[in-house]
């Protein structure tokens, strides 16, 4: 265990509930179907999050509880069925239907588990039903894709062919060259989970060996392990060092010499370390506070001090899971204060107390601190851009350079807001 | 349960936090869990607003559910209060809160503080944004006039005259992610001045509880949007006879009515009424010989009550368009938008289903569509020209520049932003006529998008598109002479001169379709 300094906080919080991650869900599986059962709020906080209005008819939707809903948790079953006939019969290319809960779901305790149950046998053989909590009452943000990926878990086959599982969404171009650079290292089986396809799992069993690509997997970590899969303890694969120790750690697991990683490894290394330059440049000496979101807080800020030599203010995260972040842990530098939880507004007063370069925050806290001449960069750009790997780390760093940039080109701190 | 893909209006809760974001000195204690501080974007976004929406979330949890989340609750009350010294302090609670039954409007209350607080009570499972912001308005001007209106008399509206000073009025409605409302204020206290009227207070943008318990201060009440305001304005009305005016003022026609109506209800002469006609270019733009080839466009109108009545009127009466679809997603303006649609002799479309719109939209093939920024996409998707008149807000809505919808200026910006798109489907038209010109430039962009060859949304509805020509195909045989007569109809109603021509001939019992049955379906039909 390093030397970092842990704090705990509670209070008000300003961040996105577990069904956001929807937004990226359905894109990395154009055959599935995310249905909310919640309320008008979560309609509302999907289509504001994913812009929505892009897509003729999108791959997700709301069944809204309306009052008579509430009244009877029998007719809300009834109503939920004839919903999801609806749907299909206008959707026929539906191959998985994801039912998922939310905060008012979960608190008049509609058992989602059952209706899929149900669903699963009256469309036997046309289209899958899963279930999952994305509620706000349970899940943060990128927990949603936690929930997704455990719920798909009992549809996997076992197998006992060895291989590598990558788990966790990832950017089509990363998952190729990932499986690429593998390949070459001496590992052949490479699948990765979730699929493109929401039909096309992988089997997995007890010569599977897991290696995450996302640090916010804790529930599909635990399941994984019931189904005998070896979990790979690693650093997440952002940045040179992160990646470059991620492969070396799956390399490990398949006994392969850590020379011929880095005979793999080493000119995408080099090639990476010349193109940070630019970046490293802007960021070096810069004071960096990371307002907790999306559980890639810990992973950024390992990135952006070991590489980019940005200086750690406080690094917030909603959730730690020591387990899955202590190789992360250890790489930090010593006494770097990290705050699980949040009390936004306390927060908010150490990020003005602290004058830090760069805040790392959500959408909603975004412009008011620019508007007080701080540079911020929005967390959820890191769930939609290709960021893993060492080929897309100047990229990584490109987008906490870029608000400093900007900021230097515009000169005047303090801007006239409305 | 509704099955919904996208919604126009929010719950009831981000209404009222339209109206909190909007006030000075107020803040709004909302019990919720995490996920719905994703509202704050919406300000912080769409706005651009560079201050958060003075709202506190109470972020219960799982785990707190089996405890007391009361205590929860009245610990984020007195952290709210201390912090943000509010002078009026606002507690609801938002979908999952309800359910709970905290009841945190009365746990504050109980609470002892010393400034007023409003318990809002907005039911999440049957309304919806903008009835949250009405009742918002109201509540907080009940809650801060509701002594005051018993003490003080019943307010003459020609008070000004023998108080000796100017007549001054009220602004009530605008709100933040309202339609254009930062410029419709702007125009019409212009506007008010220039007739020697006063702008007493404008509410709920910009002001503050010590400005609404002045409201009593004015005249009357300009309501300037129906879906925020109404309420309020019947409430002072009863309460404190203030009177109030309902005609809104978009388009050339109603700000001239708003005009008058203002001077009746105030007993002020209306010196300047022949200068009118000429405070906006839209009257003598549409006039000139340039605009004749608008003469009755087809225009399929949807959005809010307000805008899309409003823009109903201006396209009929002062552009000279055909109005040939009207409709709105507010069930709160239902029998007035039937009432407008009925006047035109066409049906409302009153739903919140986006694809029921769409379909309609197809259904009425226009010319133009007068929509939200999801009609935009519909109306793209189907290749015909589209202006955005209402929200749901898209941070395209909130230009940098002065952009009303109201009065003089706001006339002005209606004839551009809704001319210049069928201009520019004209010249979709000539593109489509000059193609096989040796001028023409191959592989020449449309504006439209559609043309774009990498779009899967547009392959998916052009094959579609296809399919049901094919099946149309089926059921009725066109000739070589038939189809060369109706590739040269003009693109945007050769699909309803073809559905025409088909429907005439099916009536005739013709076994075919050729060039001279598309003249005698012309000369049918007329």
């Amino acid at each position: 265990m390093s030397k970092v300094e842990l704090n705990k906080e509670t209070g008000p919080r300003e961040v996105f509930c577990g069904l956001t991650s929807i937004v990226w869900l359905h894109r990395r599986m154009p055959d599935a179907f995310f249905l909310v059962v919640g309320s008008r709020t979560c309609a509302h906080l999907i289509q504001s999050a994913a812009g929505v209005m892009i897509f003729a008819e999108p791959r997700f939707g709301t069944a809204i509880l309306e009052e008579k809903d509430l009244a009877g948790l029998a007719d809300a079953h009834e109503e939920l069925n004839r919903v999801v006939n609806d749907l299909i019969s206008r959707r026929p290319e539906i191959k998985t239907l994801f039912l998922v809960g939310s905060c008012p779901s979960e608190v008049i305790k509609l058992d989602l588990a059952t209706v899929a149950q149900k669903l699963n046998r009256r469309f036997s053989g046309q289209v899958r039903f899963v279930n999952y909590s994305g509620s706000g009452i349970e899940t943060t943000f990128t927990q949603g894709e936690d929930g997704a990926l455990k719920a798909l878990l009992p549809l996997m086959e076992s197998t006992d062919d060895e291989k590598l599982l990558l788990v966790g969404t990832l950017a089509n171009n990363v998952e190729d060259r990932f499986k690429k650079i593998f390949n070459h290292i001496g590992i052949t089986n490479v699948e990765s989970f979730p699929p493109r396809q929401s039909t096309e799992l992988p089997k997995i069993g007890k010569n599977t060996k897991v290696l995450l690509t996302q640090p916010y997997l804790s529930d599909t970590v635990r399941d994984l392990k019931h189904r005998g899969c070896e979990i790979i303890y690693a650093p997440f694969p952002l940045g040179v060092e992160g990646s470059t120790k991620w492969f070396l750690a799956g390399a490990d697991a398949f006994k392969i010499n850590a020379l011929k990683v880095h005979e793999v490894i080493a000119p995408l290394a080099n090639r990476a370390r010349q193109a940070l330059e630019k970046h490293t440049e802007i960021l070096r000496g810069k004071k960096l506070f990371l307002l907790p979101e999306s559980q890639l807080e810990i992973s950024l800020a390992r990135f952006l001090h070991n590489e980019c030599g940005m200086e750690l203010i406080e690094v917030g995260t909603p959730y730690l899971n020591k387990d899955l972040m202590d190789e992360e842990l250890n790489l930090l530098p010593d006494d770097t204060k990290i705050v699980e939880g949040q009390h936004v507004e306390k927060q908010l007063d150490r990020v003005r107390a602290s004058s830090p370069d760069l805040v790392v925050c959500g959408m909603g806290l975004a412009n008011p601190l620019e508007a007080e001449g701080i540079s911020t960069k929005w967390s959820i750009e890191m769930v939609f851009s290709p960021i893993h790997g060492i080929d897309q780390a100047a990229d990584l760093a490109g987008l906490f350079s870029r608000p400093l940039t900007r900021n230097q080109i515009l000169t005047s701190k303090t801007l006239a807001t409305h | 349960m509704e099955l919904t893909l996208w919604t126009y209006e929010g719950p009831p809760h981000v209404g009222a936090m339209r109206v909190a974001s909007s006030m000075k000195d107020i803040h709004y204690v909302l019990h919720a869990p995490q996920g719905d501080t994703y509202a704050d974007l919406l300000f912080t976004m769409i706005e651009r607003r560079g201050q958060r929406p003075p709202v506190t979330y109470t972020t219960f949890q799982a785990r707190d559910l089996g405890g007391d989340t009361a205590e929860l609750v009245k610990r984020n009350i007195t952290e709210a209060v201390e912090r943000f010294q509010p002078k009026t302090l606002l507690v609801g609670e938002s979908c999952t809160a309800e359910l709970i039954q905290d009841q945190p409007g009365a746990l504050a209350k109980g609470m002892g503080f010393d400034i007023p607080i409003v318990n809002l009570e907005l039911p999440a499972y049957s309304k919806k944004e903008n009835w949250g912001a009405s009742e918002t308005f109201y509540q907080i001007i009940r809650t801060l006039l509701k002594d005051k209106v018993n003490e003080i008399d019943k307010i003459n509206p020609h008070r000004w005259r023998f108080l000796g000073r100017r007549p001054k009025v009220n602004i009530l409605g605008p709100t933040l992610l309202g339609f254009r409302c930062r410029d419709d204020v702007i125009e019409i206290q212009r506007i008010l001045s220039e007739q020697g009227i006063d702008t007493n207070v404008v509410a709920p943008l910009g002001s503050s509880p010590e400005d609404i318990e002045r409201l009593t201060d004015a005249d009357i009440n300009v309501c300037l949007y129906h879906e925020i305001a109404e309420i309020s304005c019947e409430w002072l009305k009863r309460n404190c006879g203030m009177e109030y005016t309902t005609t809104i003022p978009i388009g050339i026609k109603n700000t001239i009515n708003f005009i008058h109506e203002v001077h009746e209800k105030l007993d002020l002469p209306l010196t300047n009424k022949g200068e009118l006609e000429n405070k906006s270019k839209l009257p003598w733009y549409s006039k000139s010989v340039d605009s004749n080839y608008l003469t009755g466009k087809r225009v399929f109108i949807f959005g809010d009550g307000t805008h899309a009545i409003a823009a109903a009127k201006i396209a009929k009466n002062e552009l000279g368009f055909e109005v040939v679809g009207l409709g709105t997603y507010s069930r709160e303006m239902a029998r007035q938008v039937r009432a407008a649609a009925k006047e035109l002799n066409i049906e409302a479309l009153i739903t919140n289903s986006y694809l029921e719109v769409e379909d309609a939209m197809k259904k009425a093939s226009p010319e133009l569509v007068l929509g939200t920024q999801m009609e935009r996409h519909s109306a793209k998707r189907l290749g015909i020209p589209c202006s955005v008149i209402s929200t749901p807000m898209h941070v395209q809505d909130v230009p940098a520049r002065y952009s009303p919808q109201m009065g003089w200026e706001g006339a002005n910006v209606i004839f551009d932003d809704w001319v210049h798109p069928l201009m520019m489907g004209l010249e979709e038209h000539l593109i489509d006529m000059f193609k096989h010109d040796f001028e023409f430039v191959d592989g020449h962009q449309s504006h439209l998008g559609h043309t774009a060859t990498n779009d899967p949304v547009n392959k998916e509805t052009k094959q579609e598109q296809s399919n049901i020509s094919i099946q149309k195909e089926k059921s009725i045989l066109w000739t070589e002479s038939g189809k060369a007569e109706l590739t040269k109809v003009p693109f945007f109603v050769r699909g309803k001169v073809k559905s025409n021509t088909e429907k005439y001939a099916l009536s005739k019992g013709l076994p075919e379709i050729n060039d001279e049955t598309l003249y005698d379906a012309k000369a049918f039909f007329g």
